[in-house]
């Protein structure tokens, strides 16, 4: 019991006092994991409304694919993401490997079939006459996407949430492709894992209670967006 | 007779020197799956008029309004608007904004009344504040000024239904295509909203094709019927034509073969109203306003025919005296079809033709009750 009190005493006063090596991690972590989440967005959102809206052969097999997707294993992305930016792989010429730039591709690799199988199942169930009834209004195509997206905008922001959470707790590939360079690649899952690995677990928890703080915030944001966007 | 009648209203709305129709369609050809679902060589539509499409479902009313309105593709045919090709001379979309569709489910967008309405507006990006002045002027004429700021999961199904409505008015379409946009809706409910419709189609006078499959909302709206079956158009024409000389048995037996008179309420009795037909008055059990136009339906079964006075007159029943004109066989029956002053059908046996001596060309008296009328009231216009 000592050994958590302590720890969320420790943990309390190096939120209070803004330790500047925690605060450095956590905005690594907001910023990598961030930016993964909107190249997933930019991605998941149109690749998930086409494949909702088009009929093609093999359609099937795309969309059970990207199911798949969804439960990607991070180690397993890491390991792919390793392998192709290691100095010797296909794209080992950018030299990017073990920094936030690796991390993002990972992430956003982890996160885009998430949002994109979300957003495929929301347009889904919209009404089939919906597109019908909008382009009776007089809509061009791109109208008509931009509407459709509209009406499934609470399942798009779970979609948000769901992409997010997933890569802002993720670890795996974190770990493998950047490398947990204090100051440089460390964010707040590497820094736990490798904290209570060296039996710190005063730092392991008030690192750990940032992240689910961290967490919590982002959903209470999104989900006060979307009980605002649902009139009365 | 009523046919008569029709006309003139028609002719009255259309102008006599009305150039060629807005919209027609030729050579109509739908396919899906190898066979042929929609099949209409010719349709011609004219300003102003509105024009019921009925028949049973899988007829291919809504195949057709797609196909008119270009939101089902491929289709094989060539439709023109106001006498010009569309995707020649005018773009789908072009063509597309100039018309407004209606469907059997409301299908609403997930935020205000308000904002459901003005959608078709801001999609052809006009100004706020026209568009605000539209729209409030729009759910006034549906009775819906209270709602606007309601989220549409709150409406009732009419609620919906005048909301979707009012969407597609709004765009003050020149052509509107209303998709059996009373199906779902429960009886009293239907019946204030078509009676609301039924004011605004006079009075904004928009072209408007209207797919249903109840012969009496069809008789309530519209100017000229379509009975469709199978894809294809069996016959066009007046309703008192299409009810009256329906051109096959299929057509019959779906219309039902029935007497279609039209004229004005001039008495009221106890619980009951006279009508005026062609001078002679029948009475109706029910209620209407003096001097308010009325559609009466008689089903031929249920008017009996007599060569002798008859004795006893009850108060709620019509005798009217009149001339066979012709007399046609039916199997089992015989239809007997009579000239009182406007025409009139009877069913009668075999045995009782012989048994009254019925000959074409010779008087007998008809009567029904006032009950078996069904009267469908058009309004004072």
């Amino acid at each position: 019991m000592d050994l958590i009190l302590e720890g969320i005493k420790k943990a309390f006063w190096l939120l209070v006092t803004l330790d500047p090596e925690v605060m450095g991690i956590t905005l690594l972590s907001l910023q990598v994991s961030g930016t993964a989440t909107l190249v997933s967005l930019l991605i998941g959102i149109s690749v998930g409304v086409a494949v909702a809206l088009s009929r093609f052969t093999g359609r099937r097999i795309v969309i059970s694919l990207i199911n798949t997707g969804m439960g990607l294993p991070p180690v397993v992305v890491g390991l792919f993401v390793t392998i192709f930016l290691w100095r010797n792989g296909p794209l080992g010429f950018f030299g990017i490997l073990y920094t936030p730039t690796a991390m993002i591709i990972a992430q956003a690799i982890i996160a885009t079939p998430i949002v994109m199988g979300i957003t495929l199942a929301a347009i889904q169930q919209l009404p089939q006459k919906l597109r019908l009834q909008i382009l009776a209004l007089g809509a061009t195509r791109l109208q008509m996407v931009w509407i459709l997206i509209r009406e499934a905008r609470l399942p798009l922001l779970a979609a948000v949430m769901a992409g997010f959470g997933g890569v802002i707790s993720e670890v795996g590939a974190s770990i493998m492709v950047g490398g947990n360079i204090k100051g440089y690649s460390r964010v707040l899952t590497t820094a736990t894992v490798m904290e209570t690995s060296r039996g710190n677990f005063d730092i392991a928890i008030a690192l750990g209670i940032i992240l689910l703080l961290l967490a919590y915030f982002i959903n209470l944001i999104l989900t006060q967006i979307q009980q605002k966007t649902r009139p009365r | 007779m009523n046919n008569k009648d029709y006309r003139t209203i028609w002719s009255e709305r259309l102008g006599m020197n009305e150039s060629g129709p807005i919209l027609e369609a030729r050579n109509i050809e739908v396919e899906r799956g190898g066979s042929t679902i929609l099949n209409i060589p010719s349709l011609q539509i004219k300003e102003g008029e509105i024009l019921s499409l009925i028949g049973p479902n899988g007829a291919g009313k809504t195949t057709l309004l797609q196909t008119l309105s270009y939101l089902l593709k491929p289709f094989q045919g060539e439709i023109f608007f106001k006498g010009k090709k569309v995707e020649t001379n005018h773009s789908v979309l072009e063509y597309r904004r100039r018309l407004a569709m209606v469907f059997q489910e409301p299908l609403l967008f997930d935020t205000t009344v308000f904002n459901n309405v003005a959608s078709g507006l801001k999609i052809r990006r006009m100004e706020k504040k026209k568009i605000r002045d539209m729209v409030m002027e729009e759910l006034d004429r549906f009775g819906i000024s209270h709602l606007k700021d309601r989220s549409v999961k709150t409406l009732s199904g009419g609620e919906a239904q005048r909301t979707s409505l009012a969407r597609a008015f709004v765009l003050q379409p020149e052509i509107l295509l209303l998709d059996e946009p009373f199906a779902s809706l429960d009886p009293p409910t239907r019946d204030s909203l078509i009676e609301d419709l039924d004011h605004i189609l006079r009075q904004t006078r928009t072209t408007t094709i209207f797919a249903t499959h109840d012969r009496m909302e069809a008789l309530r709206l519209s100017d000229r019927v379509a009975v469709m079956n199978g894809g294809r158009i069996l016959q066009m024409g007046f309703p008192g034509e299409v009810m009256n000389q329906p051109v096959d048995e299929w057509v019959a037996s779906f219309v039902g073969v029935e007497t279609i008179l039209t004229g004005r309420v001039v008495k009221e009795g106890h619980g009951t109203f006279f009508v005026s037909v062609e001078g002679q008055e029948i009475e109706v059990v029910g209620r209407a306003h003096l001097g308010e136009k009325v559609v009466l339906c008689i089903r031929p079964e249920n008017v009996t025919l007599s060569t002798h006075p008859s004795r006893e007159r009850s108060s709620a029943r019509n005798v009217l005296t009149g001339k066979i004109e012709k007399i046609v066989s039916l199997g089992l029956y015989q239809k007997v079809q009579l000239n009182c002053g406007f025409p009139l059908v009877a069913y009668v046996t075999n045995h009782s033709l012989e048994e009254l001596l019925l000959t074409e060309g010779k008087e007998v008296e008809a009567s029904f009750k006032a009950t078996a009328i069904t009267a469908i009231r058009k309004g004072e216009s």
